[in-house]
Protein backbone atom coordinates (compact mmCIF):
# COMPACT_ATOMS: atom_id res chain seq x y z
CA UNK A 1 0.00 0.00 0.00
CA UNK A 2 1.31 3.42 -0.90
CA UNK A 3 2.16 6.16 1.57
CA UNK A 4 -0.16 8.92 2.71
CA UNK A 5 1.18 11.53 0.32
CA UNK A 6 0.59 9.34 -2.72
CA UNK A 7 -2.93 8.52 -1.53
CA UNK A 8 -3.62 12.23 -1.21
CA UNK A 9 -2.38 12.92 -4.73
CA UNK A 10 -4.44 10.11 -6.21
CA UNK A 11 -7.58 11.00 -4.29
CA UNK A 12 -7.56 14.81 -4.42
CA UNK A 13 -5.32 15.45 -7.40
CA UNK A 14 -8.14 15.00 -9.93
CA UNK A 15 -10.22 17.73 -8.29
CA UNK A 16 -8.16 20.71 -9.48
CA UNK A 17 -4.65 19.65 -10.45
CA UNK A 18 -5.67 16.93 -12.88
CA UNK A 19 -9.41 17.39 -13.32
CA UNK A 20 -10.89 14.87 -15.77
CA UNK A 21 -13.21 17.43 -17.34
CA UNK A 22 -11.14 20.61 -17.12
CA UNK A 23 -7.72 19.22 -17.98
CA UNK A 24 -8.32 15.90 -19.69
CA UNK A 25 -11.61 17.15 -21.23
CA UNK A 26 -13.21 13.73 -20.83
CA UNK A 27 -16.85 12.95 -20.17
CA UNK A 28 -18.26 16.34 -21.04
CA UNK A 29 -21.26 14.90 -22.90
CA UNK A 30 -23.12 14.10 -19.68
CA UNK A 31 -21.88 17.37 -18.20
CA UNK A 32 -23.97 19.11 -20.86
CA UNK A 33 -27.03 16.92 -20.49
CA UNK A 34 -27.72 16.51 -16.79
CA UNK A 35 -26.75 19.87 -15.35
CA UNK A 36 -30.00 21.80 -15.62
CA UNK A 37 -31.01 20.81 -12.07
CA UNK A 38 -28.70 20.30 -9.12
CA UNK A 39 -30.48 17.25 -7.68
CA UNK A 40 -30.26 15.49 -11.04
CA UNK A 41 -26.58 16.39 -11.33
CA UNK A 42 -25.88 15.15 -7.79
CA UNK A 43 -27.41 11.73 -8.43
CA UNK A 44 -25.45 11.52 -11.67
CA UNK A 45 -22.22 12.40 -9.81
CA UNK A 46 -22.82 9.73 -7.18
CA UNK A 47 -23.64 7.15 -9.84
CA UNK A 48 -20.55 7.98 -11.89
CA UNK A 49 -18.23 8.05 -8.86
CA UNK A 50 -19.57 4.66 -7.79
CA UNK A 51 -19.11 3.15 -11.24
CA UNK A 52 -15.61 4.60 -11.74
CA UNK A 53 -14.43 3.51 -8.29
CA UNK A 54 -15.73 -0.04 -8.50
CA UNK A 55 -14.85 -0.63 -12.15
CA UNK A 56 -11.31 0.52 -11.31
CA UNK A 57 -11.28 -1.80 -8.30
CA UNK A 58 -12.48 -4.88 -10.16
CA UNK A 59 -10.42 -4.28 -13.27
CA UNK A 60 -7.32 -3.73 -11.18
CA UNK A 61 -8.01 -6.90 -9.18
CA UNK A 62 -8.02 -9.08 -12.29
CA UNK A 63 -5.57 -6.96 -14.31
CA UNK A 64 -2.90 -9.66 -14.30
CA UNK A 65 -5.30 -12.15 -15.84
CA UNK A 66 -6.86 -10.00 -18.54
CA UNK A 67 -5.66 -11.12 -21.98
CA UNK A 68 -4.46 -7.97 -23.73
CA UNK A 69 -6.21 -8.92 -26.98
CA UNK A 70 -9.66 -8.63 -25.36
CA UNK A 71 -8.91 -6.15 -22.58
CA UNK A 72 -11.21 -3.38 -23.82
CA UNK A 73 -14.21 -5.69 -24.05
CA UNK A 74 -13.42 -7.13 -20.61
CA UNK A 75 -13.38 -3.59 -19.19
CA UNK A 76 -16.62 -2.78 -20.97
CA UNK A 77 -18.33 -5.88 -19.57
CA UNK A 78 -17.41 -4.93 -16.01
CA UNK A 79 -18.39 -1.30 -16.51
CA UNK A 80 -21.68 -2.18 -18.23
CA UNK A 81 -22.64 -4.61 -15.45
CA UNK A 82 -21.97 -1.98 -12.80
CA UNK A 83 -23.98 0.61 -14.70
CA UNK A 84 -26.96 -1.75 -15.02
CA UNK A 85 -26.85 -2.48 -11.30
CA UNK A 86 -26.75 1.26 -10.52
CA UNK A 87 -29.61 1.87 -12.95
CA UNK A 88 -31.72 -0.86 -11.32
CA UNK A 89 -31.03 0.59 -7.86
CA UNK A 90 -32.01 4.07 -8.95
CA UNK A 91 -35.24 2.78 -10.50
CA UNK A 92 -36.07 1.02 -7.24
CA UNK A 93 -35.11 3.70 -4.73
CA UNK A 94 -34.99 7.03 -6.55
CA UNK A 95 -37.66 6.53 -9.18
CA UNK A 96 -38.38 10.18 -9.98
CA UNK A 97 -34.76 11.14 -10.49
CA UNK A 98 -34.11 7.92 -12.41
CA UNK A 99 -36.96 8.81 -14.76
CA UNK A 100 -35.56 12.28 -15.36
CA UNK A 101 -32.04 10.98 -15.92
CA UNK A 102 -33.53 8.32 -18.24
CA UNK A 103 -30.86 7.25 -20.73
CA UNK A 104 -28.03 9.19 -19.16
CA UNK A 105 -27.46 6.66 -16.39
CA UNK A 106 -27.10 3.98 -19.06
CA UNK A 107 -24.77 6.27 -20.97
CA UNK A 108 -22.27 6.19 -18.09
CA UNK A 109 -21.08 3.07 -19.92
CA UNK A 110 -19.76 5.25 -22.70
CA UNK A 111 -18.49 7.99 -20.40
CA UNK A 112 -14.87 8.49 -21.32
CA UNK A 113 -13.79 9.03 -17.71
CA UNK A 114 -14.70 5.48 -16.68
CA UNK A 115 -13.01 3.85 -19.68
CA UNK A 116 -10.12 6.30 -19.54
CA UNK A 117 -9.30 5.59 -15.90
CA UNK A 118 -9.71 1.84 -16.34
CA UNK A 119 -7.31 1.80 -19.26
CA UNK A 120 -4.85 4.42 -18.05
CA UNK A 121 -4.68 3.69 -14.33
CA UNK A 122 -6.42 0.52 -13.16
CA UNK A 123 -4.62 -1.73 -15.67
CA UNK A 124 -1.27 -0.74 -14.11
CA UNK A 125 -1.99 -0.11 -10.42
CA UNK A 126 -2.96 -1.97 -7.27
CA UNK A 127 -6.67 -2.44 -6.46
CA UNK A 128 -6.65 -0.11 -3.43
CA UNK A 129 -5.02 2.77 -5.29
CA UNK A 130 -7.24 2.21 -8.32
CA UNK A 131 -10.32 2.42 -6.13
CA UNK A 132 -9.08 5.73 -4.70
CA UNK A 133 -8.24 6.94 -8.19
CA UNK A 134 -11.82 6.16 -9.24
CA UNK A 135 -13.23 8.09 -6.29
CA UNK A 136 -10.84 10.97 -6.96
CA UNK A 137 -11.82 11.24 -10.60
CA UNK A 138 -15.48 10.90 -9.66
CA UNK A 139 -14.98 13.82 -7.28
CA UNK A 140 -13.24 15.86 -9.97
CA UNK A 141 -16.17 15.22 -12.32
CA UNK A 142 -18.63 16.01 -9.52
CA UNK A 143 -17.01 19.36 -8.69
CA UNK A 144 -17.34 20.57 -12.28
CA UNK A 145 -20.85 19.15 -12.65
CA UNK A 146 -22.11 20.73 -9.45
CA UNK A 147 -20.59 24.12 -10.29
CA UNK A 148 -22.17 24.02 -13.75
CA UNK A 149 -25.50 22.80 -12.35
CA UNK A 150 -25.46 25.52 -9.67
CA UNK A 151 -24.97 28.28 -12.23
CA UNK A 152 -27.51 26.78 -14.65
CA UNK A 153 -30.21 26.13 -12.09
CA UNK A 154 -29.78 29.47 -10.31
CA UNK A 155 -29.68 31.46 -13.55
CA UNK A 156 -32.12 29.38 -15.54
CA UNK A 157 -34.77 28.58 -12.94
CA UNK A 158 -33.90 30.88 -10.04
CA UNK A 159 -33.58 27.96 -7.65
CA UNK A 160 -30.96 25.83 -5.88
CA UNK A 161 -31.74 22.13 -5.32
CA UNK A 162 -35.34 22.94 -6.30
CA UNK A 163 -35.68 25.59 -3.55
CA UNK A 164 -36.74 28.90 -5.09
CA UNK A 165 -34.10 31.56 -4.31
CA UNK A 166 -35.15 34.20 -6.80
CA UNK A 167 -38.92 34.27 -7.50
CA UNK A 168 -39.66 34.21 -11.23
CA UNK A 169 -41.63 36.91 -13.02
CA UNK A 170 -43.96 34.25 -14.42
CA UNK A 171 -44.86 33.33 -10.83
CA UNK A 172 -45.22 36.90 -9.60
CA UNK A 173 -41.61 37.53 -8.59
CA UNK A 174 -38.95 39.80 -10.07
CA UNK A 175 -36.46 37.46 -11.73
CA UNK A 176 -36.46 36.96 -15.49
CA UNK A 177 -34.72 33.60 -16.01
CA UNK A 178 -31.94 33.33 -18.58
CA UNK A 179 -33.35 30.83 -21.07
CA UNK A 180 -29.95 30.10 -22.60
CA UNK A 181 -28.78 28.52 -19.35
CA UNK A 182 -31.38 25.77 -19.71
CA UNK A 183 -30.03 24.87 -23.14
CA UNK A 184 -27.09 22.47 -23.47
CA UNK A 185 -24.72 25.01 -25.13
CA UNK A 186 -24.61 27.07 -21.94
CA UNK A 187 -22.79 24.19 -20.21
CA UNK A 188 -20.04 24.49 -22.84
CA UNK A 189 -19.66 28.18 -22.04
CA UNK A 190 -19.61 27.59 -18.28
CA UNK A 191 -17.11 24.73 -18.54
CA UNK A 192 -14.93 26.91 -20.76
CA UNK A 193 -15.01 29.68 -18.13
CA UNK A 194 -14.20 27.09 -15.44
CA UNK A 195 -11.17 25.95 -17.42
CA UNK A 196 -10.14 29.56 -18.06
CA UNK A 197 -10.24 30.47 -14.35
CA UNK A 198 -8.51 27.22 -13.37
CA UNK A 199 -5.70 27.80 -15.84
CA UNK A 200 -5.28 31.41 -14.76
CA UNK A 201 -4.46 30.16 -11.26
CA UNK A 202 -2.52 27.13 -12.48
CA UNK A 203 -0.60 28.28 -15.55
CA UNK A 204 1.19 24.90 -15.73
CA UNK A 205 -2.06 23.41 -17.12
CA UNK A 206 -1.88 25.49 -20.29
CA UNK A 207 -0.89 23.34 -23.24
CA UNK A 208 2.09 24.56 -25.26
CA UNK A 209 0.99 26.03 -28.55
CA UNK B 1 2.79 -13.94 -17.58
CA UNK B 2 1.39 -11.80 -20.34
CA UNK B 3 2.23 -14.23 -23.14
CA UNK B 4 0.51 -16.93 -21.10
CA UNK B 5 -2.52 -14.65 -20.73
CA UNK B 6 -2.94 -14.42 -24.46
CA UNK B 7 -3.25 -18.13 -25.09
CA UNK B 8 -6.62 -19.13 -26.52
CA UNK B 9 -7.58 -21.28 -23.54
CA UNK B 10 -6.73 -18.58 -20.99
CA UNK B 11 -8.60 -15.97 -23.01
CA UNK B 12 -11.68 -18.17 -23.21
CA UNK B 13 -11.57 -19.03 -19.49
CA UNK B 14 -11.21 -15.40 -18.42
CA UNK B 15 -13.91 -14.14 -20.77
CA UNK B 16 -16.43 -16.89 -20.00
CA UNK B 17 -16.00 -16.72 -16.23
CA UNK B 18 -16.19 -12.94 -16.30
CA UNK B 19 -19.41 -13.08 -18.31
CA UNK B 20 -20.88 -15.62 -15.90
CA UNK B 21 -20.07 -13.51 -12.85
CA UNK B 22 -21.41 -10.34 -14.47
CA UNK B 23 -24.56 -12.10 -15.66
CA UNK B 24 -25.26 -13.42 -12.17
CA UNK B 25 -24.70 -10.01 -10.57
CA UNK B 26 -26.88 -8.20 -13.10
CA UNK B 27 -29.74 -10.69 -13.03
CA UNK B 28 -29.71 -10.88 -9.21
CA UNK B 29 -29.98 -7.12 -9.00
CA UNK B 30 -32.77 -7.05 -11.57
CA UNK B 31 -34.81 -9.83 -9.95
CA UNK B 32 -34.32 -8.67 -6.37
CA UNK B 33 -35.29 -5.08 -7.10
CA UNK B 34 -38.24 -5.80 -9.38
CA UNK B 35 -41.01 -5.76 -6.70
CA UNK B 36 -39.85 -2.35 -5.51
CA UNK B 37 -39.66 -1.08 -9.09
CA UNK B 38 -43.15 -2.37 -9.90
CA UNK B 39 -44.48 -0.68 -6.78
CA UNK B 40 -42.91 2.57 -7.99
CA UNK B 41 -44.42 2.13 -11.44
CA UNK B 42 -47.91 1.53 -10.06
CA UNK B 43 -47.62 4.53 -7.79
CA UNK B 44 -46.30 6.56 -10.68
CA UNK B 45 -49.21 5.67 -12.95
CA UNK B 46 -51.69 6.44 -10.14
CA UNK B 47 -50.17 9.84 -9.44
CA UNK B 48 -50.12 10.62 -13.16
CA UNK B 49 -53.80 9.75 -13.53
CA UNK B 50 -54.55 12.00 -10.56
CA UNK B 51 -52.45 14.78 -12.08
CA UNK B 52 -54.27 14.51 -15.40
CA UNK B 53 -57.64 15.13 -13.70
CA UNK B 54 -56.09 17.76 -11.45
CA UNK B 55 -56.67 15.95 -8.14
CA UNK B 56 -52.97 16.16 -7.32
CA UNK B 57 -50.70 19.09 -8.16
CA UNK B 58 -46.96 18.66 -8.04
CA UNK B 59 -45.50 16.17 -5.58
CA UNK B 60 -47.43 14.03 -3.10
CA UNK B 61 -46.56 11.38 -0.55
CA UNK B 62 -47.15 7.73 -1.57
CA UNK B 63 -49.80 7.27 1.16
CA UNK B 64 -51.71 10.31 -0.05
CA UNK B 65 -51.61 9.13 -3.66
CA UNK B 66 -52.98 5.69 -2.79
CA UNK B 67 -55.67 7.20 -0.56
CA UNK B 68 -56.81 9.80 -3.09
CA UNK B 69 -56.74 7.27 -5.89
CA UNK B 70 -58.86 4.74 -4.01
CA UNK B 71 -61.30 7.43 -2.94
CA UNK B 72 -61.80 9.28 -6.22
CA UNK B 73 -60.90 6.94 -9.04
CA UNK B 74 -62.69 3.87 -10.27
CA UNK B 75 -61.01 1.72 -12.92
CA UNK B 76 -63.18 0.07 -15.56
CA UNK B 77 -62.40 -1.85 -18.69
CA UNK B 78 -63.80 -0.85 -22.07
CA UNK B 79 -64.12 -2.95 -25.21
CA UNK B 80 -62.50 -0.68 -27.79
CA UNK B 81 -64.49 -2.17 -30.70
CA UNK B 82 -67.93 -1.62 -29.23
CA UNK B 83 -67.17 1.16 -26.77
CA UNK B 84 -69.07 -0.73 -24.04
CA UNK B 85 -67.86 -1.36 -20.51
CA UNK B 86 -66.81 -4.95 -19.85
CA UNK B 87 -67.58 -6.76 -16.61
CA UNK B 88 -64.14 -7.91 -15.59
CA UNK B 89 -62.00 -7.14 -12.59
CA UNK B 90 -59.55 -4.46 -13.79
CA UNK B 91 -57.01 -5.66 -11.21
CA UNK B 92 -56.53 -8.80 -13.30
CA UNK B 93 -55.73 -6.80 -16.41
CA UNK B 94 -52.26 -5.49 -17.21
CA UNK B 95 -52.66 -3.03 -20.08
CA UNK B 96 -48.97 -2.75 -20.94
CA UNK B 97 -48.61 -6.53 -20.98
CA UNK B 98 -51.78 -6.95 -23.04
CA UNK B 99 -50.37 -4.61 -25.68
CA UNK B 100 -47.57 -7.09 -26.33
CA UNK B 101 -49.62 -10.28 -25.93
CA UNK B 102 -50.79 -11.67 -29.29
CA UNK B 103 -53.86 -13.22 -27.64
CA UNK B 104 -55.12 -9.98 -26.16
CA UNK B 105 -54.13 -7.61 -28.92
CA UNK B 106 -54.19 -7.44 -32.67
CA UNK B 107 -51.76 -6.00 -35.18
CA UNK B 108 -52.79 -2.80 -36.90
CA UNK B 109 -52.77 -2.62 -40.66
CA UNK B 110 -50.32 -0.13 -42.15
CA UNK B 111 -52.94 2.40 -43.19
CA UNK B 112 -54.63 2.37 -39.78
CA UNK B 113 -51.51 2.62 -37.69
CA UNK B 114 -51.48 6.41 -37.55
CA UNK B 115 -49.56 6.65 -34.26
CA UNK B 116 -47.02 3.91 -35.20
CA UNK B 117 -47.92 1.73 -32.23
CA UNK B 118 -48.20 -1.53 -34.23
CA UNK B 119 -50.62 -3.32 -31.92
CA UNK B 120 -53.85 -2.45 -30.17
CA UNK B 121 -55.69 -4.31 -27.44
CA UNK B 122 -59.33 -5.31 -27.43
CA UNK B 123 -59.75 -4.04 -23.89
CA UNK B 124 -58.40 -0.81 -22.46
CA UNK B 125 -58.70 0.71 -18.99
CA UNK B 126 -60.71 3.86 -18.38
CA UNK B 127 -60.39 5.69 -15.07
CA UNK B 128 -63.58 7.32 -13.83
CA UNK B 129 -63.07 10.28 -11.51
CA UNK B 130 -65.64 11.14 -8.83
CA UNK B 131 -65.91 14.18 -6.58
CA UNK B 132 -66.56 14.13 -2.80
CA UNK B 133 -70.32 13.53 -3.36
CA UNK B 134 -69.60 10.54 -5.64
CA UNK B 135 -70.73 12.48 -8.72
CA UNK B 136 -68.86 11.55 -11.87
CA UNK B 137 -66.79 14.56 -12.92
CA UNK B 138 -64.43 13.24 -15.57
CA UNK B 139 -62.74 10.21 -17.00
CA UNK B 140 -59.17 9.46 -17.97
CA UNK B 141 -57.99 7.41 -20.95
CA UNK B 142 -54.45 6.15 -21.54
CA UNK B 143 -52.97 7.09 -24.92
CA UNK B 144 -49.62 6.50 -26.53
CA UNK B 145 -47.92 7.14 -29.82
CA UNK B 146 -44.51 7.26 -31.40
CA UNK B 147 -42.66 10.56 -31.46
CA UNK B 148 -39.16 11.01 -32.81
CA UNK B 149 -37.24 8.42 -30.77
CA UNK B 150 -39.67 6.84 -28.42
CA UNK B 151 -43.19 5.81 -27.61
CA UNK B 152 -44.75 8.64 -25.62
CA UNK B 153 -47.29 7.65 -23.00
CA UNK B 154 -49.90 10.02 -21.64
CA UNK B 155 -53.12 10.16 -19.68
CA UNK B 156 -55.88 12.29 -21.14
CA UNK B 157 -58.59 13.54 -18.78
CA UNK B 158 -61.89 14.39 -20.47
CA UNK B 159 -65.10 15.93 -19.13
CA UNK B 160 -68.25 13.82 -18.99
CA UNK B 161 -69.40 15.46 -22.25
CA UNK B 162 -66.80 13.24 -23.92
CA UNK B 163 -65.26 16.15 -25.77
CA UNK B 164 -63.67 18.78 -23.51
CA UNK B 165 -60.12 18.12 -22.32
CA UNK B 166 -59.50 18.67 -18.63
CA UNK B 167 -55.85 17.80 -18.69
CA UNK B 168 -53.20 16.04 -20.71
CA UNK B 169 -50.35 14.45 -18.82
CA UNK B 170 -47.36 13.04 -20.67
CA UNK B 171 -45.51 10.96 -18.14
CA UNK B 172 -43.22 8.61 -20.03
CA UNK B 173 -41.18 9.46 -23.09
CA UNK B 174 -37.64 9.34 -24.38
CA UNK B 175 -37.67 12.38 -26.64
CA UNK B 176 -34.69 14.75 -26.85
CA UNK B 177 -34.32 16.42 -23.45
CA UNK B 178 -34.97 20.15 -23.72
CA UNK B 179 -36.64 19.90 -27.13
CA UNK B 180 -39.17 17.09 -27.64
CA UNK B 181 -38.84 16.26 -23.95
CA UNK B 182 -40.70 19.50 -23.28
CA UNK B 183 -43.98 17.64 -23.85
CA UNK B 184 -43.65 16.91 -20.14
CA UNK B 185 -43.43 20.63 -19.38
CA UNK B 186 -46.53 21.60 -17.35
CA UNK B 187 -46.82 24.91 -19.20
CA UNK B 188 -47.01 23.16 -22.56
CA UNK B 189 -49.45 20.56 -21.29
CA UNK B 190 -51.65 23.31 -19.81
CA UNK B 191 -52.49 24.55 -23.33
CA UNK B 192 -54.71 21.52 -23.82
CA UNK B 193 -57.00 22.38 -20.92
CA UNK B 194 -60.47 23.25 -22.19
CA UNK B 195 -59.75 22.33 -25.82
CA UNK B 196 -62.26 20.17 -27.73
CA UNK B 197 -61.37 16.83 -29.25
CA UNK B 198 -63.91 16.61 -32.06
CA UNK B 199 -65.98 19.06 -34.09
CA UNK B 200 -69.77 19.10 -34.46
CA UNK B 201 -69.58 16.43 -37.16
CA UNK B 202 -67.77 14.11 -34.75
CA UNK B 203 -64.45 14.24 -36.61
CA UNK B 204 -61.13 14.57 -34.79
CA UNK B 205 -60.48 18.31 -34.84
CA UNK B 206 -57.76 18.86 -32.26
CA UNK B 207 -54.71 20.20 -34.06
CA UNK B 208 -51.11 20.66 -32.97
CA UNK B 209 -49.97 23.66 -35.02
CA UNK B 210 -46.48 24.97 -35.71
CA UNK B 211 -45.25 26.89 -32.63
CA UNK B 212 -46.84 30.33 -32.42
CA UNK B 213 -49.41 29.59 -35.11
CA UNK B 214 -52.21 28.34 -32.90
CA UNK B 215 -55.18 30.66 -32.65
CA UNK B 216 -55.78 31.08 -28.88
CA UNK B 217 -59.51 31.60 -29.53
CA UNK B 218 -59.88 28.37 -31.44
CA UNK B 219 -61.21 25.52 -29.33
CA UNK B 220 -59.17 23.01 -31.35
CA UNK B 221 -55.68 24.47 -31.86
CA UNK B 222 -52.60 24.16 -29.66
CA UNK B 223 -49.00 25.24 -30.24
CA UNK B 224 -46.38 22.65 -31.09
CA UNK B 225 -42.85 22.75 -29.75
CA UNK B 226 -40.05 24.67 -31.41
CA UNK B 227 -37.19 22.43 -32.43
CA UNK B 228 -39.38 19.36 -32.05
CA UNK B 229 -41.55 19.13 -35.14
CA UNK B 230 -41.46 15.34 -35.26
CA UNK B 231 -42.37 15.00 -31.60
CA UNK B 232 -45.27 17.41 -32.11
CA UNK B 233 -46.36 15.37 -35.15
CA UNK B 234 -46.28 12.31 -32.91
CA UNK B 235 -48.55 14.05 -30.43
CA UNK B 236 -50.94 14.94 -33.26
CA UNK B 237 -50.88 11.34 -34.51
CA UNK B 238 -51.53 10.06 -30.99
CA UNK B 239 -54.68 12.18 -30.81
CA UNK B 240 -55.77 11.34 -34.34
CA UNK B 241 -55.48 7.63 -33.60
CA UNK B 242 -56.87 7.35 -30.08
CA UNK B 243 -59.80 9.74 -30.57
CA UNK B 244 -60.50 8.10 -33.92
CA UNK B 245 -62.43 5.01 -34.91
CA UNK B 246 -59.71 2.47 -34.09
CA UNK B 247 -58.93 3.92 -30.67
CA UNK B 248 -61.38 5.20 -28.11
CA UNK B 249 -63.67 6.64 -30.85
CA UNK B 250 -66.62 4.25 -30.28
CA UNK B 251 -66.42 4.73 -26.51
CA UNK B 252 -66.17 8.52 -26.77
CA UNK B 253 -69.11 8.59 -29.19
CA UNK B 254 -71.21 6.72 -26.62
CA UNK B 255 -70.07 9.12 -23.89
CA UNK B 256 -71.08 12.09 -26.04
CA UNK B 257 -74.54 10.55 -26.34
CA UNK B 258 -74.68 10.50 -22.56
CA UNK B 259 -73.56 6.98 -21.70
CA UNK B 260 -71.84 8.14 -18.53
CA UNK B 261 -74.25 10.86 -17.41
CA UNK B 262 -77.54 9.02 -17.95
CA UNK B 263 -76.54 5.76 -16.44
Amino acid sequence: MANAKEIKTVLFGPIFANNPIALQVLGICSALAVTTKMDKALVMCIALTFVTAFSNLFISTIRNHIPSSVRIIVQMTIIASLVIVVDQFLKAYAYDVAKELSVFVGLIITNCIVMGRAEAYAMKSSPGMSFLDGIGNGLGYSVVLMVVAFIRELGGSGSVFGVQIMPLISEGGWYQPIGLLLMPPSAFIIIACFIWILRTYRPEQIEKA
Amino acid sequence: MSSNNDSISKTLIVVISLCLVCAIVVSTAAVQLRPQQNQNKLLDSQINILRAVGLVEGAASPEMVVETFNKHIETKLVDLNTGEFVERDPATFDYRKALKDPEQSKALEDGNDVASIRRITELAPVYLAYDEQRNLTAFVIPVHGYGLWSTMHAFLAIETDGNTIIGLNYYEQGETPGLGGEIENPRWKAQFDGKKLVNDAGEVALEVKKPGNADPDSPYEVDGLSGATLTANGVQNTFTFWIGENGFGPFLAKVRQGALTNG
